[in-house]
């Protein structure tokens, strides 16, 4: 009994020793991992801020103001002026659809000349 | 164990024989036998404590050997935790009310060399200076050739540049990675954000330290790690600044000014809209400040708030709302403004030399009496005109959040006598910024409440402590609304946004006593829309003068008036301002009692 108790508890101490063994290359891949991805996310973030700067560059209203004056004649852009205010009571419905047809009438065809002279 | 018995008999047979006490051997045996427990009880103890001293040497090795390793060894980031998204520490960013990009950082390189490690330092000086164009060859070369072990050849270069210096390929030439400010909008708002520079520098980063502006102002803010990613936001409209400036600088060339300023305040939250100051800089190229001359001339200068001038007629209105206010008029009193009027030995004199006769409080401002507003303050009294004053902060430099603010200390006269009370009624002995007369309008415009002008955006209407009754504040609108419908500032007549405002003329004093003839300010302060005000807007021309007609004109109803009315025009529909019809005066029923 004691010597089977011997063996068993020898055996936990293999067991458990490749197991921390295991655990401690699987926790230095996961922190490289993190590390990488870390790298990512910064690099990202530096894009961002580039791509965020470079936008607002492009946006400056100088650059926007000459834009609109070169391309004036297929914009016709001006500025924002006190009459260009509506109410919304002045904004047209959108057209009713036409009903369906459901009875059409040929005029054009051959068989429109055919009724034509043939009334009844 | 085989204990030895007490009596051994053998022993006791042998006493008894020899006539002996036997009893004597039993206690010599318990003696024997006592010694040998104490003794084995001594040793377990001792070897308890052994045992007992190992651990703890054990333990307070561990300690010791554990504090050891921290302190030799290099610090380091626990890496298996993570810091979340934020990860770069840079200076914050800083954006407009919607959001829009006013400053922020982009990372480039500075380029340093360290000669030692030079292979050719001749030549690495002369393909230098192909890439800098700027540089100095020949000091370059002294530098590369002579005993300086490191230097500094430039702050900030371009990845293009980088690339060509790298082509050189001379080890001892090397980059240092530095986080530069960006102001994307270029001379856009430039006096508020101000500029920033590098502080300490070191090879792998350096500080970006705000030297002015809200850079300055909020530098320890945006500097926090805690704050990063977290942009400050402020209350200007990009959109609004970008008109305002364009219709400011059309403006002052039109009026041959050579200086303008102007600010829009929103009323109630006290948020400024749009702050401009000409003539302006790029703050991602900050000039140096002048050090000779009149700092005024110099482009750094901000005239919105450092800019502090006796501001003209503009304060009138003060004056006549504070009557109304005290119960002392009311719109429609007359009031003599007939001449000689002496106060103090001077005397009192009105534009060109008018005489207006007999006014109304409404008329006085209409038509813009000095005697008739002198008179009013006579009556009010010095105290308590100071008292007023005072309340819409008059007194004291604006809180408005840009360093240069503290420095618009409004200049009072020395001594508040009965003459400086007539003239600062009309706005003259009483230096102040606009912004100060923004503030000042604001709180006609929301119905009598102090308004302390702020640069950041606000979610809530600010109610200060109120500064005069909500009828004197209406009555002072109609009145505001009256200069423009039949007074001084008829250009300002915008369809639609209803302005009422008051036209101020004040000539420019000489630095070496006096006032100029030919030299004025002309400001022009407005509400609009004038039943329902939303904004002030104060225009500040510096030296205007408009030569369409047959003599120069420079008041300010034929200057600064024109560009403000067309600022609201411009600025107005982007602030989503719709134009409304004026609603018309009620009819008045009069009670009267007969007795």
């Amino acid at each position: 009994m004691r010597a089977f108790l011997y063996i068993l508890t020898s055996f936990a101490v293999i067991g458990l020793a490749f197991w921390a063994y295991r655990e401690n290359y699987a926790t230095q891949q996961a922190l490289s991992e993190a590390d990488r991805l870390h790298r990512n996310i910064q690099s990202a973030h530096a894009r961002l801020a580039v791509l965020r700067a470079e936008w607002a560059y492009l946006n400056r209203p100088e650059r926007l103001r000459d834009l609109t004056v070169l391309n004036f004649d297929r914009l016709g852009l001006l500025p924002l002026r006190p009459d260009q205010f509506g109410r919304i009571d002045q904004v047209a419905y959108p057209p009713a659809p036409l009903l369906p047809i459901t009875n059409p009438v040929d005029v054009s065809g051959f068989n429109a000349l055919v009724e034509e002279e043939n009334p009844s | 164990m085989i204990r030895t018995p007490l009596r051994p008999l053998a022993r006791i047979l042998e006493a008894r024989e020899k006539g002996e006490n036997p009893d004597a051997i039993e206690r010599e045996n318990k003696r024997i036998r006592h010694e040998q427990m104490r003794d084995q009880a001594r040793q377990r103890a001792e070897g308890r404590l052994l045992v007992l001293g190992v651990c703890f040497f054990c333990a307070f090795a561990v300690v010791g050997a554990r504090m050891g390793m921290l302190a030799t060894s290099e610090p380091m980031e626990p890496r298996a935790h993570a810091p979340g998204a934020v990860i770069s520490a840079s200076r914050a960013d800083i954006v407009d009310r919607h959001g829009n990009l006013l400053a922020t950082n982009l990372e480039t390189h500075a380029l340093y060399a360290q000669p030692r490690h030079m292979v050719d330092p001749v030549a690495a000086a002369q393909k230098l200076v192909k890439v800098f164009p700027d540089l100095d060859e020949k000091r370059l070369i002294k530098d590369f050739t002579g005993k300086r072990k490191f230097l500094w050849i430039k702050k900030k270069i371009s990845p293009e540049q980088m690339q060509a210096v790298h082509d050189i390929g001379d080890p001892g030439l090397l980059f240092a990675p530095r986080d530069m400010r960006l102001y994307p909008n270029g001379k856009l708002a430039a006096h508020v954000l101000g500029g920033a520079s590098f502080g300490k520098e070191g090879v792998h980063a350096a500080e970006v330290i705000g030297v002015a502006g809200v850079e300055k102002y909020f530098d320890e803010m945006l500097r926090d790690p805690a704050n990063a990613g977290k942009p400050l936001e402020l209350s200007l409209d990009l959109t609004v600044q970008a008109a305002a400036e364009r219709v400011l600088q059309g403006g002052m060339g039109l009026m041959n000014a050579k200086g303008a300023t102007s600010v829009l305040m929103d009323a109630h939250t006290g948020e400024v809209v749009s702050v401009v100051s000409l003539p302006s800089f790029d703050p991602n190229d900050r000039p140096r400040p002048a050090t000779r001359g009149d700092a005024s001339d110099s482009p750094l200068f901000n005239r919105s708030v450092q800019g502090v001038y006796e501001l003209g007629s503009v304060f009138k209105i003060f004056t006549a709302a504070q009557a109304l206010d005290l119960g002392l008029a009311h719109a429609e009193t007359v009031i003599d403004t007939k001449g000689p009027m002496k106060v103090g030995g001077f005397r009192i004199g009105e534009f060109r030399n008018k005489n207006y006769g007999k006014l109304s409080v409404a008329d006085i401002i209409v038509k813009s009496s000095n005697r008739g507003t002198g008179r009013l303050a006579l009556e009010i009294g010095a105290e308590r005109q100071q008292e007023f004053l005072k309340s819409l902060g008059f007194f004291d430099a604006t809180g408005f959040e840009i360093v240069e603010a503290a420095g618009g200390k409004p200049l009072l006269p020395k001594k508040w006598t009965e003459l400086s009370s007539v003239t600062v009624s009309y706005g003259h002995g009483l230096s102040t910024s606009p912004m100060h007369l923004a503030a000042g309008y604001a709180a006609i415009a929301n119905g009598g409440f102090r308004v302390a002008p702020t640069l950041l955006k606000q979610e809530r209407t600010q109610r200060g402590e109120r500064v005069m009754s909500a009828e004197a504040a209406q009555a002072a609108r109609e009145m505001l609304r009256k200069v423009v419908t039949s007074g001084t500032a008829s250009f300002a007549e915008v369809p639609g946004y209803q302005i009422g405002g008051k036209t101020g003329t004040a000539d420019k004093p000489r630095p070496q006593g006096g006032y100029y003839e030919d030299k004025v300010i002309a400001t022009f302060a407005a509400i609009f829309p004038a039943h329902a005000p939303r904004y002030v807007l104060i225009v500040t021309l510096d030296e205007p003068v408009e030569s369409s007609g047959d003599k120069p004109r420079r008041t300010a109803g034929w200057t600064a008036v024109p560009v403000a009315a067309e600022m609201v025009r411009r600025v107005a529909p982007l602030l989503g301002l719709r134009p409304t019809v004026e609603p018309a005066n009620e009819a008045v029923v009069t009670l009267t009692s007969s007795n």
